[in-house]
Parts: structure tokens; C-alpha cells; sequence
């Protein structure tokens, strides 16, 4: 018996969790998070934008997000879909261009929750976080404390 | 914008109805408001419908036909939790402007046994993939985790600060026949209970149940034709959230909040000084501190230290939440918004049996929908 390769397996697309994801196209590539700031007034937005919502100019540029960031806030979730290990530690990252992002956070002790994690340096990594219904590979950033952080 | 009066207010007790259906609750609410203001269904000349769950399915009109197909105009609003507020403010804002005398505003929702709310919208499209857990999280335990432990970074606030606001809902909703929940719990056992998004554990989080709340609002000089001293909604406010710095990563409850309440202040001519009792919107315990400080019932930063002084419960500063709040009474989340507006008149009015706030003159109801919108209205009497 020969082994049959699913049809699915041949269309498999590698996607991002969310658009304003970026994954590398080549080897040398990294991944990176992108949006748009005002030319205007310097607001800076995590993803695609029609205007800006803080001067409603439609003058927009894109910028693409540094890799490191800090740990505004978090929450310890305990309470999650049956696809997520709980706790988990969901944190708003806010990255050094001036717009903040939810992530989550691995690499700290998620029943340890404590003030030394306020303004830690977190530095973004991907992963794959589930197959999607049409068999794709979904892909998330997350966080975790620089080294020697 | 002529004098509006609250003539009459009805609410259910928040609970489970399985053998109901929400139309049904909605239509009690009204019928009781209706007995409350000495007039008939005949005589409403508008109604406003606030409910979430079935916004598409034109429960303000289902009610009418349960109890009086009048023909006058419905409409049915959605504001997330701010919905039964919203309502209540179109209702409002349509006899302020003269263009009825007498309206009628109803909140309503039925849940079953939702869990967790929050993280994603319908897209008719299926676009996106979820994202809880994996790229942070978007529910509401989680926004108002953050907001919390926000709060902690910038004052030093504790989980057990946070608890004893839940402590004090609680043990108010003792005296709350209509409250979903009426039971007091030990602060320990509230700290220790099972943990939902740290810092709020499960007795920190409002409870999903079904309910319904009716106000009728009548011209105050139409009002006065029934009873010499009406209750005058003397602040309708309606806010929505401004561009901030995080907004759009963490909800901000607070920057619409303090917008609201600073117009409602100068709409109804008090300060929070003022303020006999609030009914504010702690759909965790995390949100109540912050509100404290948004709705200037004390300092920013001084919410932790009025929670352990007591300013917030009977012989304090100001009573909030004596109805038990949603964290008892319960969050029908299209109710609400109408019921902490009923929960004050009948302070108001002397009726509020056992937890009654003596002597209340002026009264404050606050509700923030997530998404977001904030309501703010200031009784008198």
C-alpha cells in the first residue's frame, strides 16, 4: 500500500494570525508587525487604516514595528478555549513607534504575576497557533523577556 | 430642551427564565412601569427598546404586540451594556425636544448560560481567525484584568482592594429582593474563589441572567399634573470613546467616563459632593475602583484608600451600588442600563425598602458598553 498524500497537504498555505502580521518571504526575511501613523498628527495605529482617528486626516503612512517592545499591562487568564493552556499571561505590549498590541507574553511565571513585569523589555517572536478549518497553517507572534532581561 | 420627569419605573428580578421569552420580560417591565406612573399603555407615545442579543429582531415591537399594538413609533437600540441607559436617553431626548409628551423606554435580555463574553464579531464573510489566547486577549475578563492592573502600575492598587469591592456588592445585595444573587461572601472566599482573569476571580465578575427594566419619562410639567415633587432626570448624557494612546489595544473606560460625567455635572448643576448614592457600572471589580475616580467621587489614585475607609457603602461618603450592583443583581445586559435608573428613583422616592439610602435627593446612574459607549444620568428629586 502506498502512503497517499492528502490533497489538502499540496494547497496548505502558511498564513498570518492577523493582517498586520507580516511573515517572511525568504530566509533572510524576519517577521514583523506593521501599521500607519499620521502625517499629520504622529498617531500611530496597529494595522491598516482609512483615516486617522485622532485628526481624521486621510495622509497615512505605513511603518513597520521594532521587535522589542515593553509590558504596559497584562492580565492572567484562567479562563480560555479548550485549544489555549491556561494561565496564560495576555499583555499589551506598547512598541517603541508609539502604537500598543495585545500579545501574549510566554517566558514569566504566569502565577507570579508581579510589578517587575511592568515596562519588562519583551522582544516578539512567531509560532504556529493552530491548523485553520481549510487545513492552513495559522501563524501568531507572541513575546517573551529579552535575554538577560 | 423643556424639563423631563421620570414618572414611573418597573424592574424585574434578575434570574433565569427559560420558560419565558425576553419579549415577555420586556413587556412586565413596561407594565409595571406604566402602573408605576398611573398611565396606561394607550397612553405611551413612543417606545424605545433597548436589547442586544435580539437587536435584529424587533423586540420593542413584540412587546407592544403582547400588550397594546398602539401604532406609535418603536424603535429598538443597541449600545452593548449602555443599551436600557440609551434607550432611556432617546426617550429622553424625544420628549425634552417636545416632540411627544409621554415615552417609554425598556431594557431587556435574555442570556441562558452565555460564559465568557468578548473577542470576536460575526463577519458575514468568515474572515480572520480567532485570536484568543494566541495573540493575547480580547474577553471581557481579560480587558478589565488589564485595566485593573493598570491601575495597580500607576497607584499601587491591590487584588485585595479590588476584592473588597466585591465584598461590599455582595453583602448590599442582602437587602436587594430583586438582585440575581443575595448572598454575602467573606473577603477571603472572594479572594480565594476560582480565578477568572487575575486580578478578578469569579465572585468579581458579574454574573450572565435574564431581566428587564421600564422607565416612563414625561414632560416635567405633565409630570407635575400627578405628583408635587417628580423625579427630574436632570442629566442625560451619552459619550462615546475618544482617541487615546492605547485605546484601540486596551479599551479605555475611564477618558469617556470622566467626558460623560463632566457633562452631566455641568447639565444637572452638582458636583459629585452632591451625590446621595451612584449606581455604577462594576461589571468587574476592577471596573467599580476605576469609576470611583472617573466619576470624582474621589481623587485619581485614591480609589484603594477610599475602598478600605469605607466611603463607598452605607454611612460613607457616597453609597455606590446598594442595589448589589451587577456584580449580584446581575448584568441582563440590555437591562441594566434601565435598572440602575429605576434602582435610583426608588431611592429617590423613599422606596427603596430595606437598603434605602436615607434622605436621598440626587442620584447618579452610570453604565459603560464595551465597544464603547457611556451613559450618564443625574436624578433629582
Amino acid at each position: 500500500m502506498t502512503a497517499q498524500q492528502p490533497a489538502t497537504e499540496v494547497e496548505k498555505k502558511t498564513l498570518p494570525i492577523v493582517d498586520y502580521l507580516h511573515l517572511p518571504q525568504s530566509s533572510e526575511e524576519e517577521p514583523y508587525l506593521w501599521g500607519n501613523k499620521c502625517k499629520s498628527c504622529g498617531a500611530v495605529y496597529v494595522g491598516s487604516r482609512m483615516a486617522c482617528s485622532k485628526c481624521t486626516s486621510q495622509e497615512l503612512e505605513q511603518v513597520r514595528f521594532s521587535n522589542v517592545g515593553e509590558i504596559w499591562t497584562f492580565g492572567v487568564v484562567h479562563q480560555a478555549p479548550p485549544d489555549v493552556p491556561t494561565p496564560f499571561i495576555a499583555a499589551i505590549v506598547d512598541l517603541p513607534e508609539g502604537a500598543s498590541v495585545r500579545a501574549t507574553v510566554t517566558g514569566l511565571d504566569p502565577n507570579q504575576p508581579g510589578r517587575s513585569w511592568f515596562g519588562k523589555k519583551v522582544q516578539m517572536y512567531v509560532e504556529k497557533a493552530y491548523t485553520s478549518k481549510q487545513g492552513d497553517d495559522i501563524i501568531t507572534y507572541k513575546y517573551r523577556p529579552v535575554e538577560g532581561g | 430642551m423643556r424639563e423631563v420627569a421620570i414618572a414611573g419605573v418597573g424592574m424585574m428580578k434578575y434570574g433565569r427564565y427559560p420558560d419565558k421569552y425576553v419579549h415577555e420580560l420586556g413587556a412586565e417591565a413596561v407594565l409595571e412601569a406604566c402602573k408605576d406612573a398611573g398611565i396606561s399603555v394607550k397612553d405611551a407615545q413612543l417606545l424605545v427598546s433597548g436589547n442586544l442579543l435580539q437587536a435584529r429582531f424587533m423586540v420593542g415591537q413584540r412587546i407592544l404586540q403582547q400588550i397594546g399594538q398602539t401604532g406609535i413609533p418603536v424603535v429598538n437600540v443597541a449600545n452593548a451594556c449602555a443599551t436600557g441607559s440609551t434607550a432611556v436617553r432617546e426617550a429622553y431626548l424625544a420628549v425634552g425636544a417636545g416632540a411627544c409628551d409621554i415615552a417609554v423606554a425598556v431594557g431587556s435580555e435574555q442570556m441562558g448560560k452565555m460564559g465568557l463574553l468578548g473577542g470576536r464579531s460575526d463577519d458575514p464573510y468568515g474572515r480572520g481567525h480567532t485570536t484568543e489566547g494566541h495573540a493575547g486577549s480580547n474577553i471581557m475578563p481579560t480587558v478589565f484584568g488589564q485595566a485593573g492592573v493598570e491601575h495597580m502600575r500607576k497607584y499601587g492598587t491591590t487584588f485585595e482592594q479590588f476584592a473588597k469591592v466585591a465584598y461590599k456588592n455582595h453583602k448590599h445585595s442582602v437587602l436587594n429582593p430583586l438582585a440575581q444573587y443575595q448572598q454575602e461572601f467573606p473577603l477571603e472566599e472572594i479572594m480565594n474563589a476560582r480565578m477568572i482573569t487575575w486580578p478578578n476571580t469569579l465572585y468579581m465578575c458579574c454574573p450572565t441572567g435574564d431581566g428587564a427594566g421600564a422607565v416612563v419619562l414625561m414632560s416635567a410639567d405633565k409630570a407635575r399634573q400627578h405628583t408635587s415633587a417628580p423625579v427630574i432626570l436632570a442629566a442625560s448624557i451619552l459619550t462615546s470613546d475618544p482617541w487615546t494612546e492605547r485605546d484601540l489595544a486596551l479599551a479605555d473606560i475611564s477618558t469617556l467616563t470622566r467626558m460623560a460625567a463632566q457633562q452631566a455635572y455641568k447639565q444637572a448643576g452638582i458636583g459629585p459632593e452632591d451625590l446621595d448614592l451612584v449606581e455604577l457600572h462594576d461589571c468587574f471589580a476592577t471596573a467599580e475602583l476605576l469609576h470611583y475616580e472617573n466619576l470624582g467621587l474621589c481623587g485619581d489614585g485614591e480609589g484603594g484608600r477610599a475602598i478600605d475607609e469605607g466611603w463607598f457603602t452605607y454611612g460613607g461618603k457616597t453609597p455606590v451600588n446598594v442595589s448589589g450592583g451587577l456584580l449580584s443583581r446581575g448584568h441582563p445586559l440590555g437591562a441594566t442600563g434601565a435598572c440602575g435608573i429605576a434602582e435610583v428613583v426608588w431611592h429617590l422616592r423613599g422606596q427603596a425598602g430595606k437598603r434605602q439610602v436615607e434622605g436621598a435627593k440626587v442620584g447618579l446612574a452610570h453604565v459603560i458598553g464595551m465597544g464603547s459607549a457611556c451613559t450618564i444620568n443625574i436624578m433629582k428629586r
